[in-house]
C-alpha cells in the first residue's frame, strides 16, 4: 500500500464518527443539555403497612412465595423454607450474617463462596439453593435489587442454583423505581457496583407471547420479609 | 352565524348528498352557510403520497379561497386534519412566518362537522329522526388526527329512533389509508375484511362514520360481497342481511325538517 | 435520482397474508400483548409524564450525542472497560471477531441482540471459525428453523408452540417432546446449561449505556443474559450509538417504560446493570463496541432523527394493523413494523427500503403507544416526500396521474372538466351503477372492491345551479 493511502485508511473510526455526529447536528440547537421535565412520581406516598402489602402482592403475582416474620423468627423461617424445598446444599455469600443460618439442620451443607476460594460454576450449580440478602426492594413492581453488598455476594452466586431464597428487611422496601435508582446511585458511583433487578423467577414470553416460567435463572424464587423495626 | 362550507373534492364528486345534508343540518341550527367558489382539493392526496411540492401549491390555493372566511366546516375529518396539521408542517418547512401565521389562523377556525356541532355550538340534539339500527366506525383521522373524541356518538345517541350498536374492535383501522388502498391492495383488503366482519357481527342495518373516504372503501367491499344496501335505507326486497352505508351528516339531516 | 419504488413490501405482503397459520399466530400473540400493555400502562397515573420525560431525555441525548459518547467512553474506560468505535457493520464484525479470537474462543455465547443481526455478526464469526451460540430461546428457534427474526423483541412470534415443538424434536434430539410451553422451556434450559458453564467469551447487545457513570444495561427475561454477562471471562457488548443515556438517574424513566411497553409486565424478570469490570465478580475483560452503521446519517435529518429515540420495546409492532396481518418477514429488514419503516430507509439511504414508508395507512395507533413519543406517522409522511425531494417517487403511472391531478386541482375550470370526464368514464364502464374492474394504477382498488359511478351532479354544480338553496 502506498504511504498516502495508508494514512487515509488509518483515519480513526472514533474521530470519523464524532465528526459525522458534529456535522449532522450542525445548526441544531445544541447549546448544552436541556432541562428534563420530571413531572412523574419520584417518591412513594403509601403508608408503611400498605407499602409492604403491595410489595408482597406484587412479588406473589410473579408466583414467588413470600413469608413475613419478625426478626427473631428469621432463622426458623429460613430453615423451614430450605427444608420444605429439600435443599441439601446451600450456597451463600462470604459475608452472609451467621445468625440467618442458626436454625439450619446440621445435615444441610453450606458452601460459603470465597471461603477459602470462589466456588466454581460447577460447584455453584451443584448447590440446590442460594440464600442471600438484597440491597433494596421495590414494592410497585415486586422487584428485588442486588448490588453485591452485604449478604449478596457476586452475581453468579444468585444465578446458578435453581432456587433463590432472598431475605428482605421491611426497611429496605421502597415504593417506586425512581427511589430505587436514587438509592443505588452511590454504590454505582463509589464502587461500580454491579446491579441486578430480579422480578420473579426466570421466564420467557417467546412462546406465543404468554409468560412461561423456568428458563435459565433460578426457577424458584422465594422471599422472607423481615420486620426490622 | 356565518359558516363557510369546505367541500372536499371526492365528496363533491362522489357524495354530494353528504354535503347537501351538512348544509341542511347547519341551517336547521340557524347558521348561514356560504360555499366559497372554485374549490378543488386541499392537497391531501398529493401530500400523503409524497408529492409535497404539489400539495404546497394546493395549500396556497386553498388559503386564497378561504382567506375572507370566518368559520370553516367540512364533513370530513381527514381533510380537516390536513388543514389543521399538515398545512402547519408545510408552512414551517418553508420558513415563511407570514404564511405560518395565515395557516395558524385558518387552522384555528376550521372544524369537522361533529366537533363543530358538539364542541363549538354545544349541541347534541339536532332534531334528527332516523329509526334504524346503526353502528359507528370511528375513523383514524377523527380519533387520532383531530381528536373529535365521542362527539359523533353523542350526536348519534340524540337522534330519535336510532338504536346505536357498538362496533367490536372499533378503533382498528379499516385499511383504506388513501393511496395505500391501491399501492398495498392485499393488506388493505385484509384489514377491510376484518372490519366488515365486525360490522356484520353487530347486526346493524346501517354503518356510519364521519369520513366518506373510509366509507367508500368499506361500501366497495360490501358491494363486492353482495350485502350492500342500496336505495332508501331498509327498503327493497331482500333487505334483511343488507347493510346501508350513510355518512353521519345524512343521518343528522334526516327526519322532520330534513 | 432513483425513480419508482422497488416492489419490496407490496410484493412480499400477499404471500404472508395468505398464510393462515401465520395470521393466526400473529393475531393471537399481538392481541394478548396489546391487552397486557394497555393494562400496565393504564394503571400508571404518571404514564404521560414519564413518556414526556423519556422523549426529552432521548432528544437531549441525540442533540448532544458526541459529548455524551465521549463522556461514556471516559467513564467506561475509568471503570476498567475498553471502548471501540465501529463506523459500519464491517468494522464492527472485525472488531468483535478479533476480540473473540484474541480471547482464544472457539465459540461465543450470545445474548439476543438485534444489533448483531443488523451487522450480520454470526456470519462474520463463522467465517473466522468461531461458532456463535445463540442462548435466547427465540434466537435458538430461529437458528434451528434457518430463518431470520420477524420481530425484534420476540423474534419467533410467527411460530406457535407446535411448530416450536417440532423444531426442538428435530434439532435437540427429543422425539417425545410435547408442545407444552413449560416443557419446551425446560428443553432449552438443559440444552444450554453446559454451554453457559463452560463459556469463555460472550457477546451481547445493550439496552442503555449511561454516560455519567459508564453503566451498561441489559433488560431480559430468561436469565441467559445474566449467564452470559457474568460467567465468561470476556464480555463484548455491541451497541448502537443512539442508546447512550446522559445520567444514571435517567434509568428510572426507562426501567418503568420499557417492561410495560414491551411485554406488558410491571417489570421484566432480570435487568443487569454493570459498570466496567468488577474484580472477583463477572468478566475480567469488558469491551464496549459503539456502532454507527448509518445512525449518523439518520441524525442529520431534523425530522427523521427522532427514529433514533427508539428503545426497541416493539409496542408499535404489536399494535400495528399492518404488522399484525403481514408479520415481520415481508419487511425484509432487521427492524420491521412501524419503527422499521422509518428507521431502515434512513439507516440505509435510498434504494432497498423505499417501499416501507408506504406500508402504512397512517392510522396513528403506533404513535399513541410509543413510550418515547416518536411521531411515526409524521416521519412516514416526511420520508415519503424526502426520497424524491417532494416531487414524488412513485411508478411512472403514479407520477403522471399525480401530475394530471395537480393541474386539475389548480384550476377550477379543469377541475369541473375533470369531474365531468371522470363521471363519463366511470359511467361507460359501470354495470348497475358500479365499476368492477379498473385498469393500471386503479387495479388494486377493484381487486376486492367495487367503485360507485359518480352521481349526475357534483355538489358544487348543484349549488351553483340552485343559486345556493339546499
Amino acid at each position: 500500500m502506498v504511504g498516502r493511502e495508508r494514512r487515509h485508511t488509518v483515519t480513526f473510526p472514533r474521530e470519523r464518527i464524532l465528526e459525522r455526529i458534529r456535522r449532522s447536528l450542525a445548526g441544531a440547537h445544541g447549546d448544552g443539555p436541556a432541562p428534563i421535565p420530571r413531572a412523574y412520581r419520584r417518591n412513594g406516598t403509601l403508608p408503611r403497612d400498605q407499602l409492604l402489602t403491595r410489595f408482597v402482592e406484587r412479588v406473589e403475582d410473579y408466583h414467588a412465595k413470600v413469608t413475613r416474620v419478625r426478626a427473631h423468627g428469621l432463622p426458623g423461617a429460613v430453615a423451614a423454607a430450605l427444608s420444605s424445598r429439600g435443599v441439601r446444599r446451600l450456597a451463600v455469600a462470604p459475608d452472609l450474617p451467621a445468625d440467618w443460618l442458626a436454625g439450619l439442620a446440621p445435615s444441610l451443607e453450606v458452601l460459603r463462596d470465597g471461603v477459602p476460594q470462589l466456588l466454581s460454576p460447577g460447584q455453584l450449580s451443584s448447590a440446590s439453593g442460594v440464600l442471600s440478602g438484597c440491597a433494596l426492594a421495590i414494592a410497585e413492581t415486586g422487584t428485588l435489587v442486588l448490588d453485591g453488598g452485604e449478604g449478596q455476594g457476586r452475581r453468579a452466586l444468585t444465578l446458578l442454583p435453581d432456587y433463590h431464597l432472598c431475605v428482605v428487611s421491611t426497611s429496605q422496601v421502597v415504593e417506586m423505581v425512581p427511589e430505587a435508582i436514587s438509592a443505588l446511585a452511590a454504590a454505582v458511583r463509589d464502587r461500580r457496583a454491579p446491579i441486578t433487578f430480579i422480578s420473579g423467577p426466570s421466564a420467557t414470553s417467546d412462546i406465543e407471547l404468554s409468560r412461561v416460567e423456568g428458563v435459565h435463572g433460578p426457577r424458584t424464587l422465594e422471599v422472607i420479609l423481615v420486620e426490622d423495626s | 352565524m356565518r359558516v363557510a362550507l369546505f367541500v372536499p373534492c371526492f365528496n363533491d364528486a362522489c357524495f354530494p348528498g353528504t354535503l347537501k345534508a351538512t348544509v341542511r343540518v347547519l341551517e336547521r341550527l340557524g347558521m348561514e352557510v356560504d360555499v366559497p367558489r372554485g374549490q378543488t382539493c386541499c392537497g391531501q392526496i398529493h401530500f400523503n403520497t409524497g408529492y409535497r411540492r404539489e400539495a404546497y401549491r394546493l395549500m396556497e390555493r386553498f388559503l386564497k379561497v378561504f382567506a375572507g372566511c370566518g368559520t370553516v366546516v367540512a364533513p370530513s375529518a381527514s381533510c380537516v386534519a390536513m388543514v389543521r396539521e399538515q398545512y402547519a408542517e408545510m408552512a414551517a418547512g418553508v420558513g415563511d412566518p407570514r404564511l405560518e401565521e395565515e395557516v395558524r389562523g385558518l387552522a384555528a377556525r376550521t372544524f369537522e362537522l361533529s366537533e363543530f356541532l358538539v364542541g363549538e355550538l354545544g349541541v347534541e340534539d339536532v332534531g334528527a329522526h332516523f329509526p334504524h339500527r346503526v353502528t359507528f366506525h370511528p375513523t383514524c383521522h377523527s380519533i387520532r388526527g383531530i381528536h373529535v373524541g365521542d362527539a359523533p356518538l353523542r350526536l348519534l345517541r340524540a337522534v330519535r329512533g336510532l338504536e346505536l350498536v357498538e362496533l367490536p374492535h372499533a378503533l382498528e383501522c379499516c385499511g383504506f389509508g388513501g393511496t395505500f388502498a391501491v399501492k398495498n391492495p392485499h393488506t388493505s383488503l385484509a384489514m377491510m375484511e376484518d372490519k366488515l366482519r365486525h360490522v356484520r357481527e353487530t347486526g346493524a342495518g346501517v354503518l356510519t362514520a364521519v369520513d366518506n373516504s373510509c366509507l367508500l372503501h368499506l361500501m366497495g367491499g360490501m358491494r363486492r360481497e353482495g350485502w350492500l344496501g342500496e336505495g332508501e335505507v331498509g327498503s327493497g326486497p331482500g333487505s334483511a342481511g343488507k347493510v346501508w352505508v350513510v355518512h353521519l351528516a345524512e343521518i343528522l339531516a334526516s327526519g322532520e325538517g330534513g | 435520482m432513483r425513480r419508482g419504488t422497488r416492489p419490496g413490501f407490496p410484493a412480499a405482503a400477499p404471500a404472508a397474508l395468505a398464510d393462515q397459520q401465520l395470521r393466526r399466530n400473529l393475531g393471537k400473540a399481538t392481541t394478548t400483548i396489546r391487552a397486557k400493555r394497555a393494562a400496565v400502562s393504564g394503571e400508571m397515573p404518571d404514564w404521560e409524564t414519564l413518556r414526556e420525560a423519556a422523549r426529552a431525555i432521548k432528544a437531549d441525548a441525540l442533540s448532544n450525542l458526541h459529548q455524551y459518547l465521549e463522556r461514556l467512553e471516559e467513564s467506561v474506560t475509568r471503570a476498567g472497560g475498553a471502548v471501540h468505535w465501529a463506523g459500519d457493520a464491517v468494522e464492527a464484525n472485525r472488531i468483535v471477531a478479533e476480540l473473540a479470537a484474541a480471547a482464544g474462543a472457539g465459540e461465543v455465547v450470545k445474548v439476543k441482540s438485534i444489533t448483531t443481526d443488523e451487522v450480520g455478526l454470526n456470519r462474520a464469526l463463522e467465517a473466522r471459525g468461531i461458532v456463535p451460540v445463540e442462548t435466547d430461546l427465540a434466537e435458538l428457534i430461529i437458528q434451528m428453523a434457518g430463518e431470520s427474526s420477524s420481530h425484534f423483541l420476540v423474534p419467533a412470534i410467527h411460530k406457535n408452540r407446535t411448530q416450536i415443538r417440532d423444531l426442538f424434536r428435530e434439532h435437540l434430539g427429543r422425539p417425545g417432546l410435547s408442545d407444552d410451553p413449560a416443557e419446551l422451556a425446560e428443553a432449552a434450559r438443559l440444552h444450554l446449561r453446559q454451554k453457559f458453564l463452560r463459556a469463555q467469551v460472550a457477546v451481547s447487545g445493550a439496552n442503555f449505556a449511561v454516560a455519567e457513570t459508564g453503566t451498561v444495561g441489559v433488560v431480559e427475561s430468561e436469565g441467559n443474559g445474566r449467564m452470559c454477562l457474568t460467567l465468561p471471562r470476556v464480555l463484548i457488548t455491541l451497541m448502537g450509538i443512539e442508546k447512550v443515556l446522559p445520567r444514571f438517574q435517567d434509568l428510572e424513566v426507562f426501567l418503568q417504560l420499557l417492561p410495560r411497553s414491551a411485554t406488558g409486565e410491571r417489570m421484566n424478570p432480570y435487568t443487569s446493570l454493570w459498570t466496567g469490570v468488577t474484580p472477583g465478580d463477572g468478566p475480567r475483560e469488558f469491551h464496549l463496541v459503539l456502532l454507527d452503521n448509518g445512525r449518523t446519517r439518520v441524525l442529520a435529518d431534523p425530522v427523521g432523527r427522532q427514529a433514533l429515540q427508539c428503545i426497541r420495546c416493539s409496542a408499535c409492532l404489536n399494535i400495528c394493523p399492518v404488522y399484525e396481518r403481514v408479520g415481520g418477514h415481508a419487511y425484509h429488514a432487521a427492524y420491521p413494523g412501524p419503527i422499521g419503516s422509518i428507521l431502515m430507509p434512513q439507516l440505509l439511504g435510498p434504494g432497498v427500503h423505499d417501499s416501507l414508508p408506504f406500508a402504512s395507512t397512517l392510522c396513528g395507533a403506533c404513535a399513541d403507544v410509543c413510550p418515547v413519543k416518536i411521531e411515526i406517522p409524521r416521519v412516514l409522511l416526511h420520508l415519503r416526500a424526502r426520497a424524491s425531494d417532494g416531487t414524488g417517487a412513485g411508478s411512472f403511472q403514479e407520477r403522471w396521474l399525480m401530475r394530471i391531478l395537480g393541474w386539475v386541482f389548480r384550476s377550477p375550470f379543469l377541475y369541473r372538466l375533470g369531474v365531468r370526464t371522470a363521471r363519463g368514464l366511470l359511467a361507460r364502464f359501470a354495470r348497475d351503477g358500479w365499476v368492477h374492474t379498473l385498469p393500471g394504477y386503479g387495479a388494486g382498488w377493484t381487486l376486492g372492491r367495487d367503485l360507485p359511478a359518480l352521481p349526475r351532479e357534483s355538489f358544487q354544480e348543484w349549488w351553483e345551479g340552485r343559486g345556493g338553496i339546499p
